[in-house]
Formats: C-alpha cells, structure tokens, sequence
C-alpha cells in the first residue's frame, strides 16, 4: 500500500515537471511569465484607483455635485485611454523629436506597430503601454478635485484632453522615456519612480493654477459645504492605497527584487502618514477625523511614490510622516490665503509630491548611491542628487504653470470654463447630467 | 405671532438663507419635500426624458413675532424669485397664527420664546 502511495506521488512530480517544462517551453518568444502577470496585474490595480478617486473625490462634496464629480474621473478614463491609444504613448515614449519636448515614433500610432513586440523586461510591449496609459488617466482626474464643484463638464473634457497633450504627454517623456532629458540628468537621473512629479506635482501644480484663475466656489468660505458622504471617502482612500501598490510596485516593471522594495516602502509610507496625520489632528483639533486618516495615506502614498524605488523601509517611513506634516500645514495655510483649493489637490498632491521628491535625497539606499557614485566616476552624495531633484522639480512646476495657466484661460475666454451662478446653485448633477446622485433623500 | 411656511426652489435655498440671515432673521428650521405644483421636473434615464412624479422643494419653517413678518416674507420673496422675473416652480409662502411657542431650556412662553 505504502509503495503504492509513492508511485503515485513520483507519476504526479513526474508529470508536473513535465507540463511545468512544456510550459516553460512555450514561451520561447522572450516572455517572461511571471514578470507579466505581475505587469497584467499591476495594470489592472492602477485602473482600480480611478474609481477610488472617484468615490473619495464624490463623497467630499455637496450633495448636488457627487455625480458631477465622479464623472471627472470617470470621464478622463474614456478621454484619455482614447488619446493615449492614438498618439499619447508616441509622444510619451517615442524617441526624442522637436529638441526632446515629446517623442514621436510612427510606429507607436494607434499602438499599430507593437502587435508583436516582447519587451527587453520579457513583457509584451501592450502590457508596458495600458500600464503607463493608467497613469496618464489618472493625473488629469487628480486635478478635478481642484476646482470640485464649480467647472463646466464639456470644458473640462476638452481641457484634460489638451492638459494631456500639451503638459503630461511632454512630462511624462521627460521623466521616463529612455533619451528624456530629466531622465539622464545627473549620474543616474532625476529620480521619478511611480510618478511623483509626472503624476502628483503635476497634477497639484497645474489643479492651484486652475483654482486660482476660476475663482472661488459660490459662497466659499462664508458658507460651510459639508461632505456628502464619507462613507464613500473612505471606501475610495482603501481603494487607492490598494492600487497604489500596482502603480508604485509595478513601476519596476519586473517581478522580483525592486518589486518587493518598492511594495514595502508604499505599506509603511502609507501607514506612517496616516498615523502621523491622525497624531497631529488629535493635538491641533483634539479629535483624530476619519477624513484626517485618509488624507494622512494619501500624504504617504504620494510622497512615497518618487521615492519606492530608491527608499528602505526606514526612510519611507520618514517620508510618509513628513510629508503628512507638511501637508497638514498647507491646508492649514491654504485656509488662511482663502483660495479655493476644494478638495486639496495642490495640498496633498502638489505638496505631498514636492516633499516626497526633494527630500528623497537623504534616504537612499547605500547600493544605489554606489552606483551613482560609479556612473559619475568619482564622486555623487546626497547634495548632488539633492541639486539634480531640485532643478527636475522646479521644471516641472515651472512648465505646468505656464501651460496650464495658458489652457485655463483661453479654454475661460473661447468656451467658458467656469459655471454660471445657476448652474452652481443647482448643482453639477442637474445642470450637466440631467440626474440627481441621491434619489433617496427625496420621496419621488 | 405667525408661523410662515415657504416652498422655494432647491438651488435657491444658499441665496435665501444668505439673505434672512442678512436681515436678521437667523432661527429657521429647513426640510427637504416633494410635491406636485404647475412646474415639471427633467432628469435623462438612458437617454430618454423622465419627469419624475414629484419634484423635489425645500421647506422653511419661520416662526417670528407680527413685527418681523413682513421683512421675513419679503427677503423671502426677493430671494426665492428666479432671475429675470421669477418662473413656474418658484414656490409659496404660507402665513398660519401660532397659538403658542414655548423654549423648551427654560420653559419661556409666547413671543420671547422666539
């Protein structure tokens, strides 16, 4: 019986091996498996933070405009996975044309020219374009929670429409295509992992300057406008912390190592701002508020995101709690100025990516300083890299500005930008999408 | 003393608010209702008209002494009206007599109560 039992188990690790080999044999085409599942995987959890902004953005304003509100992010994922099919990834990570302002590669139109390609990571080259075209939806959505509760819907599809070609599309090749300039400054580039200045300062920079020039809410601050629902905060910020390992773990686009770093530090940065958040508002406000934990994770989270690559836990952690700090000042600095910053996009984004970027620079790990050190043939430090972070990121803010400032305006002078005064007392819902988010709280 | 009920539009209520508050008249108790009236209601279902059964209003309930009744309606009146000289679906004002108002802190009754 017993002898039996072995044959048995022996025909069963014979045939595994056999099938595990034919698999293995299959993919003679340079795929590597498991860094695309984890690629196939990640992509999937990045596209999962649209709806979590979405519901963490809706459940933060009025009653009359969650729709309205969720729509912004619900919309740049049609607008901008149609653009990014048709020339976005060209112009992202094409080679350099135009004196490296955007790549170009005819090839990448229409993705047409990739049907076939297997990445040098082993990941077919779709997989590497949806992962990235993620990030290209979610930066526009991110400024919407600028100017919550007072834009005209069609003018903001036109809007992240031109923001994508003219400010993230550039950006994002600057940053992360292989002949960017911010890419090769210094000994081994700015240091971008998952977006801290392409998606966060980005997005936060040009949400201040869009906020500015439309102008307050109607009644801000005078009047009070209390979330509508945090319930549906809440669920959004546990969303976007779980998708936040797809965008900063995937961002190794690779399944090993750097993977298992970067996963680390998004969890401890994540828990650290939370924390630290929770600890400041209990002495400033003697209350810790659910809506102060998560911004304090969305703190962490965006500070750690430059930085996943480069940090060990240790300084992620420092990261997380700073950068809440920080952030917790500017709101409370953002209320003194009086501009109308709804929903805090340039308070945590903005100023969670800066943070997040700059102060990086003190907590990278000792091999990645020896290589830079290598690279440079002799000498790289802290203050080196410090410099080169420094100019990536005044760029960056410097070109937003600029250019968002431009697209604001003319889009306001051609089209109208801002609400008209009955549009916003009634409500986004009503006046651009014809619904009402909360049938219930009326009989009907 | 006079109970004064108002039905004004949904989008009005920050501007009547604003306004009362500016003419002094601070307590006021607001609600959410439905109803019929001359006006219809739009909403888009799948791309097919709806007009809903009852459109949705907002109701202010304002108790204040006789003094305060005419500054009370007609701040109401100057702000619930839609721009342009009002339309269907601006709402009404009802005037009742109140017997009685009592604070329930200290038991105070009739017009210092208010």
């Amino acid at each position: 019986m017993k002898q039996n039992k072995k044959v048995i188990l022996f025909t069963i690790c014979l045939l595994v091996i056999v099938f595990a080999n034919s698999a293995f044999a299959l993919q003679g085409d340079g795929v590597d498996t498991g860094a695309t599942a984890w690629m196939l995987t990640s992509t999937a959890l990045v596209l999962l933070m649209i709806p979590g902004l979405a519901m963490f953005y809706g459940g933060l304003v009025r009653t009359k405009n969650v729709l309205g509100t969720m729509m912004h992010s619900f919309a740049a994922m049609g607008i901008m996975s149609v653009l990014w099919i048709i020339c976005g990834y060209s112009m992202c990570f094409g080679p350099n044309v135009l004196g490296g302002w955007i790549g170009w590669n005819m090839q990448y139109l229409f993705l047409a020219g990739i049907d076939n390609s297997i990445m040098e990571a082993g990941i077919p080259e779709y997989v590497f374009s949806m992962f990235q075209g993620k990030f290209a939806i979610i930066t526009p959505a991110l400024i919407a929670g600028a100017f919550a509760e007072r834009v005209r819907f069609k003018t903001y599809c036109i809007f992240i429409a031109l923001w994508g070609l003219l400010v993230y599309n550039p950006l994002c090749h600057w940053v992360w295509a292989s002949d960017g300039f911010l890419f090769n400054m210094g000994a081994k580039g700015a240091i971008d992992f998952a977006g801290g200045t392409v998606v966060h300062i980005s997005a936060g920079v040009s949400g201040l300057v869009a906020a500015i020039y439309l102008g307050a809410r109607r009644g801000y601050p005078s009047t009070a406008m209390p979330p509508s629902n945090l319930v549906i905060t809440m669920i959004g910020a546990g969303l976007l912390w779980v998708g936040w390992f797809g965008f900063n773990a995937g961002s190794s686009i690779s399944s090993g190592l750097s993977t298992a770093q970067a996963l680390t530090a998004t969890q401890v940065a994540a828990a650290a701002g939370a924390l630290m958040w929770m600890i400041i508002e209990g002495i400033h406000q003697g209350k810790a508020t659910a809506l102060g934990f998560a911004s304090g994770i969305l703190a962490g989270l965006v500070a750690v995101t430059p930085a996943a690559g480069v940090v060990q836990p240790a300084g992620a952690m420092a990261l997380g709690a700073i950068a809440s700090f920080v952030c917790y000042q500017a709101i409370v600095v953002k209320n003194k100025l009086g501009y109308d910053d709804s929903l805090d996009a340039f308070g945590v984004h903005g100023v969670g990516g800066i943070v997040g970027a700059i102060m990086l620079s003190f907590f990278i790990r000792k091999s990645w300083m020896e290589d830079a050190v290598a690279i440079s043939g002799g000498s790289w430090g802290v203050w080196h890299q410090l410099g080169v972070q420094a100019v990536a990121v005044s760029l960056a803010i410097a070109y937003d500005a600029i250019v968002t400032f431009i697209l604001v305006f003319v889009l306001d002078k051609v089209v109208g930008f801002r609400s008209t005064a009955k549009e916003e007392m009634a409500g986004m819902d009503s006046s651009y999408h014809g619904e009402h988010g909360y049938g219930m709280l009326n009989p009907s | 003393m006079k109970l004064i009920t108002a039905i004004i539009q949904e989008d009005q209520l920050d501007q009547v608010r604003e306004a009362l508050i500016e003419a002094e008249i601070t307590r006021i108790t607001v609600s959410r209702v439905s109803g019929h009236g001359r006006q219809v209601d739009e909403d888009i279902y799948r791309g097919k008209k709806v007009i809903p059964n009852l459109v949705p209003k907002i109701r202010l309930d304002i108790a204040v002494n006789d003094a305060f009744v005419d500054i009370t309606v007609n701040t109401i009146i100057k702000s619930a009206k839609s721009p342009g000289g009002g339309k269907v679906g601006d709402g009404k004002i009802f005037i009742t007599p109140l017997e009685e108002c009592i604070r329930i802190r200290t038991e105070e009754r009739g017009g210092q109560a208010i």
